[in-house]
């Protein structure tokens, strides 16, 4: 029997995940009024007399499992004075920002409902709500922790707005929009929005979740949660497809995409595919000057976390070296339930160059950070 | 290896456990029925706390639509993964073969087989009365 799992001390080899820079963090509202003040006297009589409104068809299903007790946390992130994971600094440094000494964590606020609200007015006062917060509960009281502007995609005018607001201000490190959006993110609609984010030096980072309003798969709605998580995948390289076949790193060039926990592992055979394509195709799409994992390449970053277990542990190298170990990052989704820990999320040692650039050094070289 | 008195029987209810420090090491001692069992508080998989996860029973479907919940109370789901294991002997649901929780035996003594062995209880005050928990590391 092969318990080595169980017995397989942290990976010290030099501590290289210690100081790491962590590109998934989750930071939660302490209760649903944590963004009234943020809101002007209009929104928050519209937020308290009607409220939201989503586009996701199944319009009371939670998107997380319950299995560990509450939307899919992680049993122990759950503060003892009360409150939701996530939504107390303290225990989040206890468990992630002290405890691995981490140099900057980039939030991913999964709250507000900003990006999917119907309502387009509502939704960019929200997302002006959800940025302010972020600096208020999080960036100013723990400056290693990096803001992530939000956006309502479907509302050009303020998206633009809101982006040009918060540009160079140090404590937002990129864009967020959801994914899963109502057109594949590479159409032209969007493009402004992609423009405005390369010119105010913003990365922008796609984190799975998003609520569309279509089937969440190309073959219609999952039944189960297990399958509704690998559909995230298929959104992801959805919007790679869409982002290289668009033109748009063509449009943009300064553009860099983050994919935050879609996994990675399928990229380097979606490359093979697209670029296979492009050699028969070329004439549909003459705007494409260059095979199309030479773009994905340049303008796609992938991060970790939850990430794949290969059953032979050693293919995890092969994969990391086909999309290029220098647009991998780490990341841990904390507190989420599938979150990953930089001590045992790798099951097979990293050559050290590997280690430094995939926990901290591209993390450092794509947001320029000290 | 050493036999170590964690506990009273009674510190423990049935369906309860106890998470207790023996040699350094975290270890969850469960009640199931008046059965004990012990297992190290780390799982196999990222090194969460196991022990302090929620206790289940094993849902099983020999075809699609056909559930039965049997063992109950009877597997460990880790807090994070939720990876289960079954509290008996460790192995894993998913992968019985090839991954297993670290098992520790654990046995119940009447207080004066304790009061007079080779045990070590530091922490646990004796009397004859009482049966204690008494946990191999």
């Amino acid at each position: 029997m092969n318990v080595t799992v169980l017995d397989r001390k942290p990976d010290r080899s030099a501590q290289t995940h210690m100081g790491f820079i962590d590109c998934d963090v989750h930071p939660y509202v302490k209760g649903p009024n944590d963004f009234d003040p943020f809101l002007s006297k209009r929104w928050l009589e519209h937020k308290r007399t009607i409220g939201g409104r989503s586009r996701q068809g199944l319009a009371k299903t939670p998107m997380y499992p319950r299995m560990s007790p509450g939307s899919g946390m992680r049993m122990d992130g759950w503060p003892k004075g009360g409150g939701h994971p996530g939504s107390d600094l303290p225990l989040m440094r206890e468990q992630l920002l002290d405890l691995f000494d981490v140099a900057y964590g980039l939030l991913a606020p999964l709250v507000g409902g900003a990006g999917g609200e119907r309502n387009l007015e509502f939704g960019a006062a929200m997302a002006t709500a959800v940025n302010e917060w972020q600096l208020a509960h999080s960036c100013d009281p723990d400056p290693r922790l990096l803001g992530a502007v939000q956006i309502n995609a479907e509302y050009t005018e303020a998206a633009i707005a809101e982006i040009e607001k918060r540009a160079g201000d140090r404590r937002f490190a990129q864009v967020n929009i959801p994914p899963r959006g109502l057109e594949p993110l590479g159409r032209r609609r969007y493009w402004p929005i992609l423009q405005a984010c390369a010119a105010n030096g913003f990365p922008v980072s796609l984190h799975l979740g998003g609520t569309s309003g279509h089937a969440s798969t190309g073959g219609g709605w999952p039944s189960f949660y297990h399958e509704e998580h690998p559909s995230y995948v298929q959104t992801m390289q959805t919007l790679v497809t869409s982002l290289v076949c668009e033109g748009v790193f063509e449009q943009i060039p300064n553009l860099k995409i983050v994919l935050v926990e879609g996994g990675f592992a399928w990229l380097p055979a979606l490359c093979w595919r697209l670029d296979k394509h492009w050699k028969q195709l070329k004439a549909e799409v003459p705007h494409l000057k260059r095979a199309p994992s030479e773009y994905v390449h340049e303008h796609i970053w992938v991060t970790t976390q939850p990430i794949e277990e290969p059953e032979r542990p050693e293919d995890m190298l092969s994969t990391l070296e086909w999309i290029g170990p220098d647009r991998v990052m780490f990341s841990t989704d904390y507190p989420h339930w599938d979150q990953d820990d930089p001590r045992y999320a790798f099951k097979i040692p990293l050559p050290d160059d590997w280690k430094r650039k995939i926990y901290r050094d591209n993390a450092r070289a794509l947001y320029t950070l000290d | 290896m050493d036999r170590h008195v964690v506990g009273s029987v009674t510190d423990i209810p049935p369906g309860g456990r106890k998470i207790v420090t023996v040699k350094g090491r975290q270890i969850g001692i469960f009640r199931i029925g008046d059965e004990f069992f012990g297992l190290i508080n780390r799982c196999p998989h990222q090194g969460a706390p196991l022990c302090s996860g929620e206790v289940v029973s094993r849902l099983v479907a020999p075809s699609p639509g056909d559930y039965r919940l049997t063992r109950a109370g009877e597997m460990i789901r880790c807090p994070w993964h939720c990876w289960e294991f079954d509290i008996r002997s460790g192995q894993s649901l998913c992968d019985p073969d090839s991954v297993q929780v670290r098992s520790f035996d654990v046995a119940v003594e009447a207080g004066n087989a304790v009061a007079e062995g080779r045990f070590i209880a530091e922490r646990v005050e004796v009397s004859v009365e009482e049966r204690y928990i008494v946990v191999t590391v």
